[in-house]
This record gives structure tokens, C-alpha cells and sequence, in this order.
């Protein structure tokens, strides 16, 4: 019997679900090497093609005449079980691009905004994209070796950063400090996931 | 088709692979999961080179839209076409992304990968 069932389920490829995170900041803030650090793989690079309009991918061949741009998403692979995989995908460095982050952001379980303490300011435009979108984010602060420090709440008031939005420092180079700020996104998302369904939350309630 | 180094080199006209279609059969997330079965590998020869490394990359290992773009070095448009056709043509069998609806299938899924990210 046992014997039988186990064959069977071999021969019946599992359901395999897949997350994703995704990791916002200005250029050159560090997301793909935040990426670098938990990923099982060598971040990868994923480009899309759109035309100068930048009204999305677009087919520059149906246009001719109009200058193409590509737009580079680096991301990485965490493989979590025979049927779960998470990826974190970093955003394209240039905030113009902002059809391919709501792409990106498409069934997303989270997003983390990263922020290079040296140049506060390139948070501003990632931080109001993601206050007008329905996904939990959090703000790391990515601290370099010598990068001027603040405290938090310093930088949760230059940046005007919600109450309800965690702030945390990190350093993205580190596996540890990476995987804090990934258990803090998906919490973040719990926890907002929790209160959108209320305060009836029943099933842990003994 | 570009030299195999030149990771622009399919960039020049885009959509040629797939005879000019932008429009994907279906939508795919770009971190849903595909897998090709061995057979779906030897019927991909006959359904050209594109689809068929397609094929031979999601045979050992499950393999996102987005891995499958980079590792063929094909814009992401593009290979979200040739994806959506071999699903179509039984030549990949595409997994779920993370659900969006529903409360506690929602909260399952945070579960299992906060407690994956424990693990690390």
C-alpha cells in the first residue's frame, strides 16, 4: 500500500509555489548585492524591451524609428522545499521605469526599500511609490563602512516614513543582517494581512 | 542571433523568435515556475531551438519566467511569449504563483516561507 501510494506520488509532479520579494532603492543602493547575499544562485539578470515612449514592453519592430531602451532586473533564488521557491527580485535602478516595478510587484509578498544612508534623497521617489501601492514594505537602511550613521528615527522623520512602516538597519553585504530583513518583510506582511482581515484573527486562538 | 557572449545580442530585433508577436497566449508571472517533463524535452526538438533549450533548462530543476529569460539571454516580452505557447502545446507545465485571494491560504504561504527563511 504504502509502497503503491509513494510510486504514484512520484510520478505526479507536486503543485510547486512560488514568492517573491522584491527590493526597491535608487541606483547603486546595494539591492543586488542584498540580493547576492542569501541567494542559492549568482544573481541573474533579467532585461525587458521597451520603446522611448515608455508606454511598457513594446515591440520597437511594430515602431519604427523610435529608439529602444532596455531595462535590467537583477534577482535572486532561494529554493525552500521540493515544492517552494522564493525570489527576490531587485527594481531597475532608474525610478522612470515605474511600469516595470508595478509589474514586479504584481502578487508580491512584500517589498523592502533600501536605503543608502550617504544619499537619504534617492529614497524619496521609491518611498512614495510604494506609500500609494496596497504591498507591505518596509525601509531598510543599508549601512556601509563609513556611511555617515542616523539614528532611525532621524531618518524616519527626514524621509517622512509612516508610523505603521518598520525601519531597520542592515548591511546588505551580510547573510544575517539580509536575512533580518527578509523575516521582517514577511512579518510586516503577516501582520498587515492580519489587520486588513481584522480583529477576528480565530486560528491561533486556543 | 547575436554571439552566444553578447547578452544584448538577441536585443537587436526582439521579437523575431517569435515571428513578431508581442502578446503572450497567457499571462505569466515573472516568478511563476515551469517544468518541462522528459518527453515534453524530446517533443521540444521538433518545435524549434528556442523552445527546445526552453525545454532542456526547466527538465532537471523548476525554472521561473525570469530564469528562463536570463539564462537564454531573451528578453523578458519574448520569452513570456515562447512560454505561454509550450504551456499551450503541453511542452511545459506552469506552476502556481503565490496566491492572492483567500486569508488563510495567504497566511500559509507567509508561514512556510518566513519559516524557510529561519532555516537559512
Amino acid at each position: 500500500m504504502d509502497f503503491a501510494s509513494s510510486e504514484r506520488a512520484g510520478a505526479q509532479p507536486k503543485e510547486i509555489t512560488s514568492a517573491k520579494i522584491v527590493i526597491a532603492g535608487g541606483f547603486g543602493v546595494g539591492k543586488t548585492t542584498l540580493v547576492g547575499a542569501v541567494s542559492e544562485i549568482e544573481p541573474l539578470t533579467t532585461e525587458a524591451v521597451m520603446t522611448s515612449a515608455g508606454q511598457g514592453i513594446d515591440d520597437a519592430s511594430k515602431v519604427p524609428g523610435k529608439e529602444t531602451t532596455t531595462v535590467a532586473m537583477d534577482f535572486g533564488r532561494i529554493t525552500m522545499a521540493d515544492d517552494l521557491i522564493l525570489y527576490l527580485f531587485g527594481t531597475p535602478g532608474q525610478t522612470r521605469f515605474w511600469f516595470m516595478w508595478d509589474e514586479l510587484i504584481r502578487g508580491a509578498v512584500g517589498a523592502a526599500v533600501l536605503v543608502d544612508t550617504r544619499r537619504i534623497s534617492d529614497a524619496f521617489a521609491p518611498l512614495d511609490y510604494f506609500e500609494n501601492r496596497h504591498l507591505p514594505y518596509l525601509v531598510a537602511l543599508n549601512c556601509f563602512d563609513g556611511a555617515p550613521r542616523y539614528e532611525p528615527e532621524e531618518v524616519r522623520e527626514a524621509l517622512a516614513i509612516a508610523p505603521h512602516v518598520p525601519l531597520l538597519m542592515c548591511d546588505a553585504r551580510h547573510r544575517d543582517s539580509v536575512k533580518s530583513v527578509l523575516v521582517g518583510v514577511v512579518e510586516h506582511a503577516m501582520a498587515t494581512l492580519v489587520a486588513e482581515q481584522g480583529r477576528g484573527y480565530p486560528a491561533t486562538v486556543g | 542571433m547575436g554571439q552566444p557572449n553578447d547578452p544584448r545580442g538577441n536585443l537587436v530585433r526582439p521579437y523575431a523568435v517569435t515571428r513578431g508577436r508581442t502578446e503572450p497566449r497567457r499571462d505569466i508571472p515573472i516568478e511563476a515556475v515551469l517544468v518541462a517533463s522528459q518527453a515534453a524535452v524530446q517533443e521540444s526538438r521538433f518545435a524549434g531551438h528556442d523552445k527546445y533549450r526552453i525545454a532542456v533548462l526547466c527538465e532537471p530543476r523548476a525554472q521561473s519566467l525570469a530564469e528562463i529569460a536570463a539564462y537564454s539571454r531573451l528578453p523578458l516580452g519574448v520569452a513570456r511569449v515562447l512560454v505561454a505557447d509550450m504551456v499551450a502545446d503541453g511542452l511545459l507545465s506552469l506552476h502556481s504563483a503565490a496566491p492572492k485571494e483567500g486569508f488563510t491560504e495567504r497566511m500559509d504561504l507567509l508561514e512556510r516561507v518566513l519559516s524557510g527563511l529561519r532555516k537559512l
